[in-house]
């Protein structure tokens, strides 16, 4: 028994001998071209403006301005009913692309694939970005806001709904067609008690989502607190962002708190 | 009919009491839309009246003015470099962060309440207010942007790590412990190997959701291609709109596409 | 040499873990515990290298008194005890050979182990132990691609790499089937005899607690009720400890076919 054998090295192909170092300068690259190329004004960063800034905006943040109390509630809940409207809406206008881009349901690929599409572009844009273009087209107000939060629900309810109807057990739907029912029958007895929970549930974790992006809307002119939010910023009120910002966390923490409870009771 | 005095007397497929409580759930549900779309301005009716103003923009976003793409290009690429930057340092300072949240590792709640508390409270705040704060305080630029980036980031990252580590096979940390290993060795021969796929998956996620975000962060002066987007719609410049547009959904398709090959083969 | 003197534990929900334990384990002995499952054979063991924490009494091991023991001598404590476990415990993972070369954990250095530096000699223990147990073709492996059993060859090669004195072994082979538990206790056995190393194993089969162990304890309700030489025990003795008949899933059947 020799006491010193070394194992044996491991025997490995060349790329995966080369994909650490290939991974590696790729990544470096990336990183290298990043730093060189953003162009971050340090000398703005750390400034004498900087430092007074700091030593004013913070202290003011965390001593919010009780006194405008009653209007950030007011557009709080304005910002809530927006957010209301648009999942809503979203919710209903949902369920046929969930349908279309399921392939359970409807046995056409070009369907399929062009509703599955669909809910994919609209995902692409953030909610803000869709908001700018319905506040130019129907002016300032709360209803560019809903629309710009429905169309972007819509994206992501229409692609879980037809998750959902993808999952659900078809056998149920083939013993109601054995037994003689037609397409409606099927759907109100054999699909739609299958589907109800989790489509409620998804609707509801996107309103928790929705009030959150509600809530920003309004810097743009979308309606909601976020109004509040650019006046506040643009005239140095930090106090009472400081408050606006104790209410969004309060009011969403609150929402997912109750809307978490809402969803375990029905799936 | 049954006759007998303890059957339940038959009242139609569901009992009454459910037809009840849904039909008070539908009516309430209803009924608060149509308040809320009333208020907000936002009922089908001025979805009705408001459609020119949609069907207005959307001829005058075409054709696009493909010439304009060169200006855009090196901003959109100042905000991948943002979401970058902010996705990497995000990553690294949520390692610490996570492992204090796990309560497998750290079961004293005074260590991982507080740690989750804190992160609960940061993913509330919507990033842009972040970025208006941050704008406050250095000034325009994209330092304030990645600074955004990297708080809202950092929550959601803690949250989706902390509970990759709660739910790790604890037998190999056991082990390890038996063998005299400390918590260091623990951590890194037991925990890191257990998680490092999806910590480099929800990193990717992250980015991700980060480009998205980025992408808004202009319009509050926080760098990026937000703010061409921002000052071409204020300027009416529809077909220069029109082509941020298509260069913000090609590069956010093709990133979340590489994004999501890479981690179906991690995991 | 470990000695229990008037060990007792009680967890923190207030169930009674060990009671009064009086035993001593001479170097290089086999000694199997067996008892039915709630018994206190894992707490026993566990006490040995402190994974749990007896409440009273004293738990000398080589005359020093563990209980005592803070962090720093605790992990000197473990670097000796070496442990296999039910589900082998492996970082599914990692390759065979970096789970074996966890067993030198305790022996190096935190920044030297994070960074994989270990030194040659460790490097051969790791590979000597992977012969030792027959799966050295396995080396670079992931461990969740091998067997069962395999993966309890590895845990013992980890084992084996840490030199320990002691090694625990907590039900081993509760997970596998007859064959493989037989080769299992074979190299526990082999390994027990060729480097002197007390062993002491939770078993429930008894057929297994004949074959294998020199020394037989058994325990019911926290309590050891049997101490005693395997030549000594036969049917009865193990009826006697867990309280009634003895039925078949109480035998593994098979035999080794090594």
């Amino acid at each position: 028994m020799t006491e010193f054998t070394l194992p044996p090295k491991q025997k490995k192909t060349p790329w995966q001998k080369m994909r650490p170092y290939v991974i590696g300068i790729i990544l470096l690259a990336i990183y290298i071209w990043t730093f060189t190329s953003i162009e971050i004004r340090w000398s703005r960063v750390f400034s004498q403006h900087t430092i007074e800034s700091l030593t004013r905006v913070i202290p003011q943040l965390f001593s919010p301005d009780w006194s405008a109390f009653g209007k950030v509630m007011g557009l709080m809940w304005e910002t809530l009913l927006m957010a209301y409207t648009g999942t809503l809406m979203a919710a209903i206008l949902a369920i046929p692309f969930g349908f279309f881009a399921a392939r359970n349901m409807v046995k056409n690929k070009f369907l399929n694939t062009a509703s599955k599409w669909a809910l994919n572009a609209i995902r692409a844009f953030p909610e803000l970005v869709l908001a700018l273009m319905f506040v130019a087209a129907v002016g300032p107000r709360p209803f560019a806001g809903v629309i710009a939060i429905a169309i972007g629900s819509i994206g992501m309810l229409g692609k879980l709904y037809s998750e959902v109807i993808e999952s659900i057990d078809m056998n149920v739907v083939e013993a109601l067609e054995a037994n003689g029912a037609n397409k409606i029958q099927v759907l109100f007895y054999g699909i739609i008690p299958q589907i109800i929970p989790e489509f409620l549930s998804y609707a509801i974790y996107r309103f928790e989502i929705d009030v959150r992006a509600s809530t920003i809307l309004g810097i743009i002119g979308a309606g909601g607190i976020g109004t509040l939010i650019t006046i506040a910023t643009t005239n140095r009120n930090w106090s009472e962002v400081g408050l606006i910002l104790l209410v969004i966390i309060v009011v969403v923490t609150l929402i997912d708190i109750i809307s978490a409870q809402i969803r375990k009771r029905l799936v | 009919m049954m006759s007998k005095t303890n059957q339940p007397t038959l009242q139609g497929i569901s009992s009454n009491k459910t037809k009840l409580r849904i039909s008070a759930i539908f009516i309430i549900i209803v009924g608060f839309y149509l308040f809320t779309s009333i208020k907000t301005e936002s009922s089908l009716l001025d979805l009705w009246s408001g459609k020119n103003g949609f069907i207005n923009i959307a001829k005058s976003l075409f054709p696009p003015h493909w010439s304009y793409a060169s200006t855009v290009m090196p901003q959109l690429i100042e905000t991948l470099h943002m979401a970058i930057i902010a996705t990497t340092v995000a990553a690294l300072i949520s390692i610490p962060i996570s492992l204090l949240s796990a309560a497998n590792l750290f079961p004293n709640p005074f260590i991982h309440l507080p740690v989750r508390f804190i992160m609960n409270v940061l993913r509330t705040i919507p990033d842009i207010l972040l970025a208006l704060i941050f704008v406050g305080i250095f000034g325009v630029g994209v330092f304030p942007g990645i600074m955004a980036l990297i708080i809202f980031s950092l929550g959601l990252l803690a949250k989706l790590l902390y509970e990759t580590i709660e739910s790790i096979d604890m037998n190999p940390i056991e082990a390890i412990r038996a063998s005299g290993g400390n918590t260091m060795q623990v951590i890194a021969y037991a925990v890191i190997p257990q998680v490092l796929p999806q910590f480099v998956s929800f990193g990717l996620y992250v980015f991700e959701v980060n480009v998205r975000a980025s992408l808004v962060l202009g319009f509050v002066g926080a760098g990026g291609i937000g703010l061409l987007l921002n000052q071409q719609v204020s300027w009416a410049n529809y077909p220069n709109v029109m082509t941020i547009i298509i260069i913000i959904f090609i590069s956010v398709v093709i990133i979340d596409y590489i994004s999501n090959k890479i981690r179906e083969r991690l995991i | 040499m470990i000695e229990f003197k008037d060990v007792s534990l009680v967890y923190p929900n207030g169930t009674q873990g060990l009671k009064n334990i009086n035993i001593q384990i001479n170097p290089g002995e086999f000694v199997v515990v067996v008892g039915l499952s709630g018994a206190g054979k894992s707490t026993l063991i566990r006490s040995i290298n402190r994974l749990v924490k007896p409440t009273g009494g004293e738990l000398l091991i080589d005359n020093e008194n563990i209980l005592k023991y803070g962090s720093r001598d605790l992990r000197k404590l473990r670097t000796k005890v070496g442990m296999i476990f039910q589900n082998y415990n492996l970082v599914k993972r990692s390759s065979v050979m970096k789970n074996v070369i966890s067993g030198r954990l305790g022996h190096t250095g935190t920044l030297k182990s994070l960074f994989n530096l270990y030194p040659k000699e460790d490097q051969a223990l790791a590979y000597r132990s992977l012969q030792r147990v027959n799966i050295a073709d396995k080396l670079y492996q992931r461990s969740d691609q091998l067997s069962g059993g395999q993966q309890q060859r590895v845990a013992i090669a980890r084992v084996l790499t840490q030199q320990p004195n002691i090694i625990l072994a907590d039900e081993p082979v509760a997970s596998l089937d007859p064959p493989t538990s037989h080769q299992v206790m074979t190299y526990l056995r082999k390994v027990n005899k060729e480097d002197n190393i007390t062993t002491i194993v939770n078993l429930h089969f008894i057929d297994m607690a004949m074959e294998y162990a020199d020394r037989i304890i058994g325990m019911r309700a926290g309590e050891v009720v049997y101490d005693g030489p395997v030549s000594d025990v036969n049917e009865a003795t193990f009826e006697e400890i867990y309280g009634r008949k003895i039925r078949d899933e109480d035998r593994v059947g098979g035999s080794d076919d090594e």
